[in-house]
């Protein structure tokens, strides 16, 4: 180290400068890329604002050339809260409600599911561990749209019908999303198990000493130790209903209108089923509607998120 | 001693032998040893518990055996179609019987609905009867562990005690039975009957001709037509495999590795020393995971439209004089099928990088320093130090990341189906130009109602996955000593 120094100031200072050149060049580089990055959010979230006429004088809710809206208003928001899709009146609300009842049972069916297998597997040592995790594992690899059409099929033949529209209960489809989501939620239980992994055995292991049962040990010593992976868990959850498109859209089924889900609701708006190019803006203020408090939540997760992500990912 | 032991190991089949003589062994061992309630309830579950006094527990075994046994006489009936023997009998696929001709409009109409709850029914039965053999082994078990008790001259357990045991030292049972039973019945038999379905007939294609539609075991035939294509439809689907096979890989290969890398290089920038407003940086990026991915994807298609803002400024600019269809454009104007894929690749960076950034970000702080004080005092260049050292280590901690997310990428679905949903159309058997195995998959089964040929094309992925996963990673360090990492 001191011989470096003492190879010449004039070194030294060179070497500062350059250094400072490749900062800015940096600066520059991430600035670019930001804006890169940006764009197609800041277009959509810019567009639902958006009030553009056409040259009949009718709001045009089309795709445009420009990249900034001309005039900005409330009036996307206003007419997708209210407006007809294939039918059915004031469907968003409905997806939105839709969505939120999935969300919350899921939410909590699975938190439940997941925690209790992950401690299983974590602390406790039984004969059936190792192949419970090897079964998981390969079932894992199978693709989940695989098997999507027999879980469809399944909740039909087992009365959670609804999946026609003609049907009198149509509702029970919402139900079958539920329990289709949550029952498979258990074998997702690496993340938190990774973080039962980090607590101490000794701890576990001195309260067997003091007589504590298992269950006791659980319920008084590890779930108050484990409230960020109980909020992270809960929160993944409940925002895994938002976000899924393609297993609510098989489920439910895209002429069921009326008892879809806000991401299939809104690509069946734009693109699929009921796909009209002018509802483009209501898309774009749809997705303002669900995108922003989903990234919220997620901002405020992200520290769980990257430790889960990287201790999964690094441990195997 | 642990090295000494696994010398010693025997090979699979003899450890796989013994262990199956050794049950043999000890199970004939119960059946004369035991006390006379331990030899009935071989015969009649919970015997044994009566013997003993546990009344509530062999009753329990009594009413789950006189439960399984009707179930299988009485053939219960849903929607026409039975369980319990019967089910079984059907599980043959008579094919003929599911469908009528009539004679007066010429034309067959079948009951493919019926035949498929055969033989999901079918195999609803075998797991019942599995069960029925796991209770049997458990009643046996446990009328042997209240003889010993006697012998030792312990009390058998109570059934208060029972209880107590679930919240204890066989908590983990009362803890993984809801999930084992969830994934039993929405994961496992779904998992098994599409495998089924895979050795079937079974589809909605074409209803008058008369080879295609029976509904029975077709052995081996849907994997020999993917390949060889005998019939018409075999040739168009064997036509179109490979090169959807080749696309899926050439798709998960560079999706991989330029999320791997990009990620990586663009996380060395932002934590560069001395850069200020790293948070700033980070949250734009990160910006695009949060955002939930159908509506990222769907804005960027949107966005590439033909009449969106970047097909505008080009124009503008004068460099296109008409519209390009970068996502594969209308059946009318089939856009072309490279540019398409390129397309795909990229937009997949946009999304891709900033995670591989997020999680490289805390590695690359991890690095000792004193390795690049030294590397400093040798006088290494920047990129030497990055080739040297940053790199390789980056690579070796995440090696396991590389891997899953390339089984990721195999599977992944939302990109192509949100971006292009397969497009361009290209001649041939319902797969587009960028189309992977599992939109393939989506679109046969869903789409079109060919369960088996997707039920085939799905065997194949996990064949794929399930190829590279057994080779990396369960030679990797973190599975074998998964144990001893607390």
């Amino acid at each position: 180290m001191s011989s470096a120094i003492l190879t010449g100031q004039r070194k030294f200072r060179s070497q500062k400068k350059s250094n400072r050149i490749a900062l800015i060049a940096d600066y520059i580089v991430l600035s670019l890329l930001s804006l890169i990055w940006i764009i197609p959010i800041l277009w959509i979230f810019l567009h639902a604002f958006r009030v553009q006429f056409n040259d009949a004088g009718e709001i045009n809710g089309n795709v445009v050339s420009n990249f900034f809206p001309t005039r900005f208003g409330f009036d996307n928001f206003i007419d997708l809260f209210t407006a007809r899709v294939n039918g059915v009146d004031y469907a968003f609300p409905r997806w939105m409600l839709n969505t939120l009842i999935v969300a919350v049972a899921d939410c909590i069916l699975s938190t439940f599911l997941i925690l209790s297998v992950a401690y299983c597997i974590s602390k406790l040592r039984f004969k059936l561990r190792k192949p419970f995790m090897n079964l998981t594992m390969i079932i894992g690899l199978f693709p989940g749209f695989m098997s999507m059409f027999a879980i469809y099929f399944l909740l039909k033949s087992m009365g959670l019908s609804g999946f026609s529209p003609t049907d009198d209960n149509r509702w029970m489809a919402l139900l079958g999303l539920i329990i289709a989501n949550s029952a498979a939620s258990g074998m997702g239980y690496q993340i938190a198990k990774g973080f039962f992994d980090v607590i101490p055995n000794s701890l576990v292991e001195s309260a067997k000493l003091d007589g504590c049962t298992n269950f006791k040990i659980f319920w008084k010593i590890i779930l108050p130790l484990s409230k960020p992976i109980i909020i992270y868990t809960a929160l993944m959850s409940f925002m895994g209903p938002w976000m899924d498109f393609i297993f609510s859209q098989v489920i439910i089924g895209a002429s069921n209108t009326e008892y879809l889900t806000v991401a299939p609701g809104l690509y069946n708006m734009m693109f699929g089923a009921y796909a009209d190019p002018s509802n483009f803006t209501k898309f774009a203020a749809g997705c303002v509607c669900v995108g922003v408090p989903i990234t919220l939540l997620f901002m405020f997760l992200q520290r769980y998120y990257v430790e889960g992500v990287t201790a999964g990912a690094v441990k195997g | 001693m642990d090295t000494v032991k696994k010398n010693k190991k025997p090979n699979v089949f003899v450890r796989l032998w013994d262990s199956v003589r050794n049950w043999f062994v000890s199970f004939g061992k119960r059946f004369v040893d035991g006390s006379l309630g331990t030899k009935l309830s071989h015969f009649i579950f919970g015997a044994g518990n009566f013997y003993h006094g546990q009344i509530i527990k062999g009753l329990l075994y009594l009413l789950l055996q006189v439960g399984i046994i009707c179930f299988m006489v009485f053939c219960p009936e849903v929607n026409g179609t039975p369980y319990g023997y019967k089910a079984l009998i059907n599980l043959q696929l008579g094919g003929t019987e599911g469908r009528t001709f009539d004679p007066e409009t010429g034309e067959y109409s079948n009951s493919v609905s019926d035949d498929k709850l055969q033989l999901l029914f079918g195999l609803v039965t075998i797991a019942v009867i599995i069960i029925y053999v796991l209770l049997w082994l458990s009643n046996i078990k446990s009328s042997y562990k209240a003889d010993t008790d006697q012998k030792e001259g312990k009390k058998p357990t109570s059934f208060k005690q029972d209880c107590g045991a679930l919240l204890d030292n066989r908590f983990h049972i009362l803890m993984l039975t809801p999930t084992m039973i969830a994934s039993l019945i929405f994961t496992i038999l779904p998992t098994i009957f599409m495998i089924c379905i895979a050795f079937t007939t079974y589809n909605d294609v074409d209803m008058s001709s008369e080879e295609t539609t029976l509904f029975y075991w077709n052995g081996f035939n849907n994997f020999i037509y993917m390949f060889s294509g005998q019939n018409a439809l075999g040739k168009e689907i064997a036509a179109r495999f490979l090169p959807v096979f080749g696309w899926t890989i050439v798709w998960a290969i560079f999706a991989t590795f330029t999320c791997y890398f990009g990620g990586i290089l663009l996380a060395i920038l932002i934590n560069k020393k001395g850069l200020h407003g790293k948070k700033v940086f980070r949250t734009f990026f990160v910006l695009t995971i949060a955002v939930p991915q159908f509506i990222s994807l769907l804005a960027v298609r949107n966005l590439f439209n033909n009449v969106g803002p970047i097909n505008s400024i080009l124009m503008n600019l004068g460099w296109i004089s008409e519209p390009i269809a970068f996502f594969g454009g209308t059946s009318g104007h089939p856009g072309n099928e490279y540019l398409a894929k390129v397309m795909v690749i990229i937009i997949n960076m946009w999304l891709g990088i900033p995670y591989t950034m997020l999680m490289t970000s805390g590695i690359l702080m991890n690095i000792p320093t004193d390795l690049y004080e030294a590397a400093r005092v040798d006088g290494a260049s920047r990129s030497k130090m990055f080739f040297k050292i940053t790199l390789p280590y980056v690579i070796f901690v995440t090696t396991p990341y590389l891997i899953s997310s390339f089984i990721g990428n195999i599977n992944s679905f939302n990109t192509i189906f949100l971006l292009t949903g397969g497009a361009p159309e290209v001649t041939g058997y319902k797969a587009g130009g960028t189309d992977l195995l599992v939109t393939w998959l989506y679109k046969l089964t869903i789409d079109n109602g060919e369960y088996n040929t997707g039920a085939v094309i799905g065997i194949i992925t996990f064949a794929i996955t399930a190829t590279i996963t057994l080779i990396t990673y369960r030679r990797s360090k973190a599975y074998k000593e998964e144990d001893t990492f607390q």
